[in-house]
């Protein structure tokens, strides 16, 4: 059995891998199917096994098989790319073999097979495939099916940032798109859009009036929404875009009834308003934006709650007053059950805060800390009541004892993370408020004293709660003169156990020994109680010793260096020499607040060259230098303390003291710099090995640990998780007088007043005292506060609200805050999308793979379609004012152009440019859309190309009307013959129904909102016919099972309540199940008649004929080449075919107006064109299919030939066609 | 952009995954986890909208999902998606579902994976809403299924035969014939 399983492991130490297969495949091009079918068996064999992994690799296998075989299967083309997609990622190599497998899905005639390719592609597309990919993706953006566009539009997306050089040739034609008149279309190239400017929005400022149009023009919220979004991101470039956009975003805002563009609409307003927010009054924007989000928060809707705070959260920043007026809400949201709506809108409370009801919001935060369940909530809540109290250097808080208070109180709550905050918070606020010292020392040393409380407990909370302790020794042991028990505080502190307390702690605390030791012992020695000196000496001796003994070097430093110092002290003590004085200046001077930038900016002195060497002289130096530099050596990195205001101060002064010895010491070096080079690299050696030796010495890239390691021992972590569960009791302190008691005992013996006299006194004492031995940078920093005690002032509490200090010559601007820097990704797509295009710049046509493309008629080089695409096409934006100015032409300007390609390219660009400002500027003037009138105001410069633009147009047009027997339909001006009027003129109704009292007419357009394709909206008009009076028209109409009249309730459609002498007009929507068929709906009309008989009842029976030709959109246009590819290619394969007999004398041109009103087709050629005898009409349904036409004049009548995707539809079309002809 | 699109049962039972974006088996794995673990926990009846998860790590992007009888629809998105709009995309996607299986549950999305992620591929493309219209959804899906119905016309005859052959259990059906002589023909070959 064991032999087996041996043998079974050999053997698949020779299975195939994924790679192995592809290689085997590609060496055996003969026989490939039997080598295939070879590799099927061996995949067979391996998914027998047990093993998991061989499993998989059968399958991979199996896929990759699948993948490359050659199906001519729908069922098995789906399977192909959703395994593709699924197990092949962007990093997979394999890819690049199946390109051409993948052009030929891509290019393929099965409109669902290449959209499944596309689809695919998207999940796996290689920089590779991108590459050679991108000329095939770009000619489908001009196929005709929508589905095949919309799809290849937001594939280039994934191609760009595959392969960021189609981006520049191939934008044009992404920009086209933005008209494309299939809205999902554009609606994809909106998307696309979006993305690429979300990262480079700079780029795409010129394309702000196009998306502009898009806006005040379209209807379809969902790509509202994404424009919309990416105004968002435009506005802060360019001011006067957000002037030109408000009133706009205001009108949307006002009409729409989609939660999700309103939403969007305000936060695009927010953006506006915080970019502009220099000049001008929006008050009444800001005002809309308030109520309407107020309107947000307080829907029962989570969601659009949720939403709103989000919202109003940005208009904080910059408006916080406007926030106010939804306090109330805002406030009753912290009590909301869903935790999100809690956060956010614990992030607005920094706007509701003032100094009259801090204390009242802090307490209801009190009480949801307790309450809190879970401690992400509940360390947010922590760290939101300080960042409320300390909010620019503690505005609102008038009565600093009340916040110590809750910062104390604050102390009791279990596992948060917040710990170091609050212990920073304390430190702060204790140096800052002069006054609050005394109160705050007595409740530190009676946190120090009782320390083992909040070590108890897990290893986790006591990590962080115990923090507090490193700002309550500090504290203790700077304001020594207020602790009112020194000897009790130093005693508790040297009980302290290094192996519970966590290193950096522990520093802290040995360096406040020192100062609580230094201040018991002057007060001795002034008393010349030499025994209470000695019992001191005796008690630091005896526990100092423990601390040396610390795995935290820093401590362990801190410890020698006060033990040497003590034993020195002992050694004059037993001489009855007073060491009071000198001790006291180690440990002189106060301290200012540091503003956290303070290390950064400090300047490089003149002279001070930081890369020279400075180690060479390192034996010659003095015996203090030395013993420094060594400890510098052996402390090589610094070690990492959690950060705070005033940890980092003390830093910085050793810093600054280095920098300065650094700085003596590289100018001595160069003054006996007579060491060899030898000699210094050999010196530098011995070093390094000392170094590489030395157990103790910490590499530079490491950093130390926060605290000794045995406290990240697993076991004991794990030993404690258990004991967590019995410490639940909250933390209490006898004697802490923590919040509640706080409020009780307001008026207690802790007056602030007389901690103040006693402060002021000390104050002025230490004035202007200056210490000299810990280093001479420390002279530079630490000064006597200038407003310790200089006036009494009237204000409670003389508060220190600047920013802290900065270092002398420091900068005060900001100018190293981050921006958002995009990813390498798209820092690769940030190009100028306007520059004229280089010849090189061309996307590479697909090489090798010969299948011709459709539109490809004749032959030529087998090149998919020439990449003519990718040439610049500076006209599609250029000439804006003159496409504007002659509306009706203006696409006639564009179509020509595009085949004249006459401009230069450097006029269109610049133009373009200048147009943009132009358009700016008209929006900044009146805020209308950009119309002919703002364009006589622009500058010569765009004159001058448009009027070329303009000539060249004529030109062209001229030169087109001669080339005769051609009529393109994207020329509307040459298609005159062919009426199309605006819709709804009177003529296009047509007659219902009618008897002697009235008549109904009616017109039927398809819903172009591409959310409804199958929906019809249905307009009737009523018209009286005779004198009597007609009352409550109504209309029943009779639902079949395929098409139902969309209505809310079951009654009838109201036409008019009375009618009068002109006709009445109402409308209704039918929705119909499929669009591809001619239907009739019975309907009947009801009225009361009323005339000198009396008033009755009568009806009126109607037939609404919904033919399929419903459902063309009208003026639809084709290009002529695009229409004779569509007609080649099997787009449209279902034929269909019928002749009608109508009068001889019938002109064509009258029939082809008729089919043109009322089957909304479009004439694509006429032949011969002054009395034609043929026409090829083109059209699009709702859903996008194309229809193709020819009618024939025969001898006694019509021949209409139809071609299209659809039989049925087809069938149905041809047949309205000839009842429309036959009517004529 | 839509990062990832998750579909998860009440248990953390991954029913459809598909991810826009790379990710290693096994951080698949530890999203899928920590998306239930973040979307079970909460009512009903709270907001759909997340922040948190290592999915999210570019802090831009947010989890919002609709919880639907036994399953939980999951997007994960960034910035430029608007939320609303990918809360009623979820809902479009989940009715399409209901009308392509008729009353959508649990099982259909086990059974048909692959139909569901079809189904997707009409609705998302590579992370980019592709279309938001329920029926033209439904029109392309009825239309596909139209062509594999036709294929399965002309090819699945001979599978179907097959399959038919399996059915019968030839074999099985071989066994059970009783051959009331054979015993005796033994005894015969025995007694020589």
């Amino acid at each position: 059995m064991a032999l087996r399983k041996v043998r079974s492991n050999i053997d698949r130490i020779f299975d195939k891998s994924l790679t192995d297969l592809i290689r085997g495949i590609r060496n055996n091009k003969d026989n490939e199917s039997r080598y295939i079918a070879q590799c099927m068996e061996e995949i067979k064999q391996e998914l027998k096994q047990d093993s998991i992994y061989v499993k998989a690799n059968a399958i991979e296998k199996l896929a990759y098989i699948l993948i490359i075989s050659e199906v001519t299967f729908f069922k098995k083309s789906i399977f192909r790319y959703l395994a593709a997609a699924q197990s092949f990622h962007d990093e997979t190599d394999v890819l690049m073999l199946t390109t051409n497998l993948i052009r030929k899905d891509v290019n393929s005639a099965n409109m669902y097979e290449s959209g499944i390719a596309l689809g695919g592609l998207s999940c796996f597309v290689t920089p590779d495939l991108a590459r050679d990919l991108a000329a095939d993706i770009v000619n489908l953006l001009a196929c005709s099916r929508p589905y095949t566009r919309k799809r290849a539009v937001l594939l280039l997306y994934k191609v760009f940032l595959k392969y960021p050089d189609a981006l520049r040739p191939t934008f044009p034609r992404l920009k086209e798109k933005l008209e494309d008149p299939d809205p999902g279309v554009q609606s994809s190239a909106v998307n696309v859009i979006c993305e690429l400017a979300r990262k480079n929005p700079k780029n795409y400022l010129t394309l702000a009036p196009v998306f502009f149009k898009l806006m005040t023009t379209s209807s379809n919220n969902w790509m509202l929404i994404k424009i919309i979004k990416l105004f968002g991101a435009l506005v802060p470039l360019e001011p006067r875009l957000g002037k030109k956009l408000l009133e706009p975003l205001t009108n949307l805002i006002n009409s729409t009834s989609a939660m999700s563009l309103l939403y969007e609409c305000i936060n695009t307003v927010i953006a506006v308003l915080i970019s502009i927010s220099a000049g001008g009054d929006h008050t009444s924007s800001i005002q809309l934006c308030v109520q309407k989000l107020g309107v947000l928060i307080e829907d029962s809707d989570q969601n659009l709650k949720y939403l709103g705070l989000l919202a109003m959260g940005k208009i904080l920043k910059t408006h916080p007053k406007a926030v106010q007026a939804h306090k109330d809400i805002v406030l009753r949201c912290l009590d909301d059950k869903d935790e999100s709506i809690r956060l956010r809108s614990l992030d607005l409370l920094y706007g509701m805060v003032s100094k009259k009801n801090i204390v009242e919001i802090v307490k209801k935060l009190m009480e949801h800390v307790e309450a809190a369940e879970g401690s992400h909530y509940r360390d947010e809540l922590l760290s939101r009541i300080i960042g409320i109290c300390s909010w620019s250097n503690y505005q609102y808080i008038t009565n600093f004892e009340w916040y110590i208070s809750v910062l104390v109180e604050l102390t009791k709550v279990e596992g948060t993370e917040h710990g170091a905050k609050i212990a920073e918070q304390i430190q702060d606020v204790t140096v800052r408020v002069e006054s609050i010292r005394h109160f705050s020392v007595s409740q530190m040393a009676l946190l120090v004293e009782n320390a083992h409380v909040l070590l108890a407990g897990s290893a986790q909370q006591r990590s962080n709660m115990c923090e507090v302790l490193l700002a309550a020794a500090w504290i203790c042991g700077e304001y020594s003169q207020h602790v009112r028990n020194q000897q009790n505080v130093l005693e508790s502190m040297l009980k302290a156990k290094p192996s519970v307390m966590p290193g950096h702690i522990l520093s802290v605390y040995v360096q406040n020994i020192g100062k609580l030791y230094c201040s018991l012992m002057s007060q001795a020695e002034e008393e010349d109680d030499w025994d209470q000196i000695d019992s001191l000496d005796n008690l630091m001796l005896s526990k100092l010793p423990q601390f040396e003994l610390s795995e935290h070097l820093e401590a362990q430093e801190r410890a020698c260096n006060l033990m040497t110092i003590i034993r020195i002290i002992e050694q004059r003590h037993q001489k009855k020499e007073k060491m009071g004085g000198e001790l006291q200046k180690l440990y002189d001077g106060e301290l200012n607040p540091v503003a956290t930038k303070a290390q950064r900016k400090v300047p490089v002195p003149d002279g001070l060259d930081l890369d020279a060497w400075i180690g060479d002289e390192w034996v010659s130096e003095s015996e203090e230098a030395e013993e420094e530099s060594d400890l510098e050596e052996m402390f090589g990195a610094p070690i990492t303390r959690p950060k705070m205001d005033i940890g980092d101060m003390e830093e910085d002064v050793e810093e600054a003291a280095e920098d300065h010895k650094k700085g003596n010491k590289g100018k001595k070096g160069k003054k006996s710099g007579e060491m060899s080079k030898e000699e210094m690299e050999e010196r530098r050696r011995q070093r390094e090995q000392e170094i590489e030796n030395n157990p103790y010495y910490v590499k530079g890239s490491a950093t130390a640990p926060k605290r000794p390691t045995r406290f990240g021992n697993p076991i004991e972590r794990t030993e404690a998780a258990e004991k967590e569960k019995e410490i639940q009791s909250p933390l209490e302190i006898p004697g802490v007088v923590g919040l509640h008691r706080y409020m009780e005992q307001q008026d207690s013996t802790l007056s602030w007043k007389k901690a103040k006299e006693d402060s002021d006194s000390i104050g002025k004492k230490k004035k202007k005292t200056l210490k000299k031995e810990k280093g001479g940078g420390k002279k530079k920093k630490r000064r006597t506060t200038s407003t310790s005690s200089e006036e009494e002032d009237r204000v409670v509490h003389k508060v220190n609200r600047n920013d802290g200090e900065m270092p002398e010559g420091a900068k005060s601007t900001d100018d190293e805050d981050e921006k958002n820097i995009p990813t390498d990704e798209f820092r690769a797509l940030d190009m100028d999308l306007d520059a004229p295009l280089r010849p090189d710049e061309i996307v590479k046509a697909p090489q090798a793979y010969t299948r011709t493309y459709p539109s490809q008629q004749k032959p030529g080089p087998l090149v998919p379609r020439p990449p003519t695409t990718f040439e610049p096409r500076p006209v599609v934006e250029a000439p804006k004012p003159v496409k504007e100015k002659k509306k009706k032409t203006g696409k006639t300007g564009v179509a020509k152009l595009k085949k004249k390609k006459s401009l230069p390219e450097s006029s269109a660009s610049k133009s373009n440019l200048f147009n943009m400002d132009d358009w700016l500027e008209a929006g900044s003037n009146n805020g209308t859309v950009p119309s002919s009138e703002s364009v006589p105001k622009s500058t010569l410069a765009v004159e001058k190309p448009a009027k070329k633009t303009k000539k060249s147009t004529r030109k062209v047009r001229e030169a087109y009307e001669e080339t005769s027997g051609v009529c393109t339909p994207s020329i509307p001006h040459q298609r005159s013959p062919i009426d199309t009027d605006v819709p709804t003129t009177s003529s296009e109704f047509t007659r219902l129904a009618a008897n002697k009292t009235l008549s109904v007419d009616f017109v039927a357009r398809p819903n172009q909102d591409p959310l409804d394709h199958g929906r019809v909206t249905v307009t009737l008009k009523v018209q009286k016919l005779g004198d009597a009076k007609i009352q409550k028209v109504e209309l029943s109409m009779v639902d079949t099972l395929n098409a139902k009249v969309v209505k809310d309730s079951d009654e009838a459609i109201l036409l008019a309540e009375e009618l009068d002498a002109t006709s009445s007009e109402a409308s209704f929507d039918v929705q119909v199940t499929a669009t591809n068929v001619s239907r009739m709906m019975r309907g009947t009309v009801t009225y009361f008649l009323v005339d000198d008989e009396g008033t009755r009842d009568d009806k009126l029976d109607l037939r609404l004929p919904l033919p399929s030709v419903v459902f063309v959109i009208p003026n639809s246009s084709i290009r002529k080449d695009d229409w004779s590819a569509l007609l080649a290619s099997d787009e449209v394969d279902f034929v269909a075919s019928q002749s009608v007999k109508t009068s001889p004398d019938l002109k064509l041109r009258t029939v082809l107006s008729q089919i043109s009103k009322k089957g909304h087709f479009s004439v694509v050629e006429e032949t011969p064109k002054e009395a034609p005898k043929a026409a090829s009409l083109f059209g699009r349904t709702v859903g996008g299919q194309p229809i193709c036409l020819l009618v024939k004049k025969t001898t006694d009548g019509l021949q209409i030939d139809g071609k299209a995707g659809d039989e049925t539809l087809i069938q149905s079309i041809i047949q309205d066609v000839s009842e429309i002809c036959a009517r004529v | 952009m839509i990062k990832a699109i998750l579909v998860i049962n009440n248990h953390g039972k991954p029913r459809l995954l598909k991810f826009y974006q790379h990710y290693s088996e096994e951080m698949q794995q530890q999203i899928v986890r920590e998306t239930f673990q973040l979307v079970s926990k909460r009512d009903d009846n709270v907001c759909n909208f997340l922040e948190g998860g290592t999915l999210i790590d570019g802090n831009d992007y947010r989890l919002i999902y609709r919880h639907y009888a036994t399953l939980y629809f999951i997007f994960c998105v960034d910035s430029s998606e608007s939320e609303l709009g990918i809360l009623d995309l979820i809902q479009v996607f989940v009715e399409t579902l209901d009308r392509c299986f008729e009353n959508v549950c649990e099982l259909d999305l086990i059974f048909h994976v692959d139909r569901v992620h079809h189904i997707l591929g009409e609705i998302v493309m590579g992370g980019m809403v592709l279309e938001t219209n329920m029926n033209e959804i439904l029109q392309r899906i009825q239309e596909q299924d139209k062509i594999q119905k036709q294929e399965a016309g002309i090819t699945a005859a001979p599978a179907r035969a097959v399959s038919a052959v399996k059915n019968m259990n030839i074999s099985q059906q071989l066994k059970d014939i009783k051959l009331p002589d054979l015993p005796s023909l033994s005894n015969l070959k025995n007694a020589f």
